[in-house]
């Protein structure tokens, strides 16, 4: 998993890695060779397994549930890049892109951490898999204030 | 954010979004053969589909997600997952290249999820009028049709609180049956 999970926090988007996550030739601190190789591989970090434990939403918010000083040098390396990234809420959707890791392998990951009380998921409010309507009132106030 | 290939969704997005946006990427496997279609391809068993989205912090707790659904029809299976939960899409349309928008719209009336379409101009100019892009498109009269511009922030600003506006509109007129 060389180069998966060592993504800073929003590294620079260029059109090189818009496309597939190819190479970022600015990051030429923190090698990442085996970034194009296999595409199967990144499941290996979930043992095989492509079903996560729970539904999570692709914008389904993650916060850390660990504290700054707790030792999580017995985690995984990919369960510590999350819950470093996620001091700050991020969705589903944010920590796949950061650390370059196919979405269906995160949400495998973000589920077992949950389960275990790594980190805390807020999943989005639906009225019948649809936005209920004061969230609809609250986006179109905080879009009108932008 | 959906429509044809180089339509702009990402500079759509990119407009709005308060981080450059960013890629998703999910991995199809041989579990989605039904959907993609790999006979061109027999050797092959995975393909990886790539989708950009933004982020707009709106209030301390509510954050809207931008997402730019892939082109493509046969990631289809990216759609689904987009669609729940979501308010709303916006259809960007080139008046030149209309009928790259079709699968989209198809795609979102199947869904009953409530959509606009957004001529998208080149340097403020819009060689079709609204009337003309409704017409070609067979769109009901209450699908909005309006004009952006997908560099602006304030066009693109313009162009979502439309959207959640119909929605709005939509969802006091039919219920949760939309």
């Amino acid at each position: 998993m060389a180069g998966g999970w060592n993504g800073e926090p929003y590294p620079p988007v260029d059109d090189a890695h818009r496309h597939y996550g190819g190479t970022n030739p600015g990051a030429a601190a923190s090698p990442a060779p085996a970034e194009q190789s296999s595409l199967v591989r990144p499941y290996a970090v979930t043992g095989g397994r492509t079903a996560p434990r729970m539904q999570l939403a692709m914008e389904a918010l993650v916060s850390s549930a660990t504290s700054v000083h707790q030792d999580l040098s017995i985690l995984t390396p990919e369960r510590q890049a999350i819950c470093q990234l996620c001091r700050q809420v991020r969705s589903v959707a944010e920590i796949s892109a950061l650390l370059r890791v196919p979405l269906g392998v995160v949400r495998v990951v973000i589920a077992d951490m949950a389960a275990e009380g790594l980190v805390q998921v807020h999943q989005p409010q639906l009225d019948a898999g649809k936005p209920d309507l004061n969230l609809l009132e609250r986006v179109l106030s905080g879009l009108r204030r932008l | 954010m959906a429509g044809g290939f180089g339509v702009g969704k990402t500079t759509f997005v990119g407009a709005v979004s308060e981080i450059l946006p960013l890629t998703t990427e999910a991995v199809m496997t041989d579990a989605s053969a039904g959907i993609d279609d790999l006979g061109l391809t027999p050797n092959k068993t995975t393909t990886t589909v790539a989708m950009d989205f933004g982020r707009l912090s709106l209030d301390q707790d509510l954050i809207l997600y931008l997402f730019g659904t892939p082109g493509q029809h046969r990631f289809w299976f990216m759609w689904d997952d987009l669609v729940r939960g979501a308010i709303g899409a916006v259809v960007l349309v080139d008046s030149r290249r209309l009928a790259d928008c079709f699968p989209a719209i198809d795609y979102f009336e199947e869904a009953q999820l409530p959509f606009l379409v957004a001529m998208n101009g080149w340097e403020g100019q819009f060689l079709h009028s609204e009337e003309e892009v409704r017409e070609a498109l067979s769109l009901p009269p209450h699908v909005p049709v309006v004009r952006t511009d997908a560099r602006s922030r304030d066009a693109v600003k313009s162009t979502l609180i439309s959207l959640v506006e119909y929605v709005l509109t939509v969802r006091a007129a039919y219920g949760r049956s939309f």
